[in-house]
């Protein structure tokens, strides 16, 4: 297991990596977001992708379920190069895929039953009946099966994160991408969020990707992860978050850990000991 | 300190409330600056310190200390800190050191959130300006445009196939919500400009036909002019104005709220989900529309021609269209509305497909999908033309 000291030793492939990133570099047109970034997601753990805002976070995990090619580097899923191979390869994969966006996306023109409803109807043999009470069950799961017949632009932005949840466990994927899942929630529904995260592991044997900048979910939850740099366009650290809070020393990875303040900039940092120095 | 808090001490009232002024005063090692007044944004106060004017007092070796007297100060604001933190650069290019103890206590507060200097802003990807390279670019963005239509084309009539056969991935609802939108909706509008269209054209051909005696002959002029061009063109600009601009912003609105990504993840296809229904309805309600227009100008012929024509009787009127217009005519039209369907749905859903995802792309992409709706209409329109002279339909 990765540690928050490694990250400067090159990373092996593991064997029981279900997803493997190795130098992906990955952009918008020709402005690099993210560079170099090497990951491995074991199969059944809770992997968390962490670093500021406006870092690539979100761009990662977007061309991790298909829909951003990186420049360079290669994707694999499970041993199968992602990005190779026609269209239909990845269709395929993404099958296996289930994906909370940070917006929660939910389709706007159906209810939020009809959201849930929809792959259901599309990619499996099921009868009204069934898919009716299964949506009202994945509802119940997230607490919103009051909401089934409402429309997205009736519900709130939370309710609308969670809806999103829902649908994305509607096929009952084995890999789930979560970004920012509890922004927007309340303390209590976001510690239900975390018992049914890792109930979706425990209990399905889910492998969960997550975005997340909730510090208290990312220890309770998080086995593994990533920390990413805006500035360097870099990941700098590698490890579980508590690692990365106890152990890693990179004072950024530790500012964000702890909860601490930005580092100072130099200009503030004289202006303090101007001020000491006039024994104010 | 008298004025961490604005206005605190009575002794400066004077000057507390007197117009913002700043000056700098040099003296041998040091150099203040005097900052005075109500230093507020309605009071108009300087927001930076013109370049030049903090200069060291000699080629002083020793850095020099730059200070700040606020004694005089009255009520403040962000004004304040945006001179201060200019001072603070032109401090730092002078090579002063910048003495901010004395400041008050709020401004100290925000100094320490601000980074030394601006940051450099981050760069839009702009294209510099070459002609030659922007033609070239711009040609091949269009070649490019026409494929991806014809790409779009062909895959939404594979998944008119599949949604034909049974497993396809459109729902019933959306094609009847969209046929509804695009059918009955239009009635109104598509009558009132058919039926003005038949009477213009009554109105200028009876004064023109009356000078032949050939009043009769309005009854031809209107039903051909209609039937195989006007009606079929008027209605196609109308639901290119009206049917093709709300596609082209539904779908970059969905854009933007990742609507379409989720769709991809999931692996369900655009083409057969969102644009088959679209496509389709404009499809299936072009041609009634266009009838429905050719019976509306029509109307509108007959009103002008029996009102204003003496000769020309309602029973009459009728006769003659019927004589001059028949059925290969309207087979013509029938046509050209189905063609003009397929493109205005095809173009106005690629435009939402490639807009970009912020408010201002969606009212940009509306507008794009209604300029080239109707233009493409009016270009189809003279090809179908050059077509039936040659076939001689
Ligand atoms: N469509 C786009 N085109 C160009 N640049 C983009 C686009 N989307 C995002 N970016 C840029 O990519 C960078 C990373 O964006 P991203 O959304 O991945 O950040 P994030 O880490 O998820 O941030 P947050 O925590 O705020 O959600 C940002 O600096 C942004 O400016
Ligand atoms: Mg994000």
């Amino acid at each position: 297991m990765a540690d928050g000291q490694t990250r400067e030793t090159a990373r092996k492939p593991e064997d029981d990596a279900l997803l493997s990133l190795r130098d992906i570099t990955i952009g918008y047109g020709t402005k690099v977001i993210q560079s170099d970034v090497s990951l491995d997601v074991r199969r059944g753990s809770i992997f968390a992708i962490m670093g500021g805002s406006g870092c690539g976070k979100s761009t990662i995990l977007r061309s991790m379920v298909g829909l951003l090619r990186p420049m360079s580097g290669k994707y694999s899923v499970d041993g199968d190069d992602y990005w190779s191979g026609p269209d239909s390869h990845r269709t395929a994969l993404n099958r296996r895929f289930g994906v909370l966006f940070q917006s929660g996306a939910l389709w706007s023109s159906m209810t939020v039953g009809e959201n849930i409803s929809l792959p259901l109807e599309m990619f499996t043999r099921l009868n009204k009946d069934m898919i009716r009470h299964l949506v009202e069950m994945k509802l119940g799961l997230v607490g919103l099966s009051h909401a089934i017949d409402l429309y997205p632009s009736e519900i709130s932005g939370g309710m609308c994160k969670r809806a999103g949840l829902a649908r994305a466990m509607a096929l009952d994927p084995d890999v789930l991408f979560f970004d920012e899942p509890s922004a927007g929630l309340d303390p209590v529904t976001s510690a239900r969020l975390d018992d049914l995260i890792l109930t979706l592991r425990d209990g399905l044997g889910a492998t969960i990707i997550i975005v997340s900048h909730e510090l208290p979910s990312l220890f309770a939850i998080a086995d593994d992860g990533i920390f990413l740099d805006a500035r360097t366009k870099k990941p700098i650290a590698h490890g579980s978050p508590r690692d990365l809070r106890d152990h890693c020393t990179d004072p950024q990875v530790h500012a964000f850990m702890n909860r601490e303040a930005r580092t100072e900039p130099a200009g503030a940092d004289t202006a303090r000991k101007g001020q000491n120095a006039n024994g104010k | 300190m008298t004025d961490h808090e604005p206005n605190s001490s009575p002794a400066d009232h004077s000057s507390a409330d007197s117009p913002p002024e700043w000056t700098v005063k040099s003296e041998a090692n040091d150099t203040t600056l005097v900052v005075r007044g109500r230093w507020t944004i309605d009071d108009g106060a300087t927001l930076s310190i013109p370049a030049g004017a903090l200069t060291p007092s000699h080629a002083a070796a020793a850095t020099q200390t730059l200070h700040v007297d606020v004694s005089g100060l009255g009520q403040w604001d962000s004004s304040l800190v945006s001179f201060l933190w200019t001072v603070k650069q032109a401090a730092a290019k002078a090579n002063m050191a910048f003495d901010l103890a004395q400041l008050p206590d709020g401004v100290q507060r925000l100094f320490a959130l601000l980074p030394a200097e601006p940051e450099p802003p981050a760069k839009h990807q702009q294209r510099p300006f070459a002609p030659l390279q922007t033609t070239g670019i711009i040609a091949l963005d269009t070649l490019q445009e026409v494929g991806a239509l014809t790409e779009l084309g062909a895959e939404t009539a594979r998944g008119s196939i599949k949604a034909l056969s049974g497993h396809g991935g459109m729902r019933l609802r959306d094609l009847f919500v969209n046929i509804f939108d695009a059918g009955p909706s239009a009635l109104l509008i598509v009558s009132v400009v058919n039926f003005l269209i038949g009477a213009i054209l009554a109105f200028v051909g009876a004064v023109q036909l009356r000078k032949f005696s050939a009043d009769m002959y309005v009854a031809n002029l209107v039903g051909i002019a209609c039937v195989r061009e006007l009606s079929a063109v008027m209605t196609a600009i109308i639901m290119a104005g009206r049917t093709g601009g709300a596609y082209a912003a539904r779908i970059a609105t969905m854009l933007g709220n990742e609507e379409i990504d989720a769709l991809r993840v999931f692996g369900i296809p655009v083409s057969s989900y969102i644009l088959l229904p679209s496509i389709l309805s404009l499809m299936l309600m072009m041609p009634l529309l266009y009838l429905y227009g050719c019976g509306m100008s029509i109307i509108g012929g007959y009103v002008v021609a029996t009102g204003m024509l003496p000769d020309v009787t309602g029973a009459g009127y009728l006769n003659q269209t019927l004589g001059a217009i028949d059925l290969h005519q309207f087979e013509f039209g029938f046509a050209k509305s189905i063609v003009f369907a397929i493109m205005i749905g095809l173009t106005s859903c690629q435009i939402g497909l490639s807009a970009g995802r912020s408010a201002a792309d969606v009212g940009t992409a509306a507008t794009r999908a209604v300029v080239v709706g109707i233009v493409g209409v009016i270009a189809l329109d003279a090809v179908f033309a050059v077509i039936a002279n040659i076939l001689d339909i």
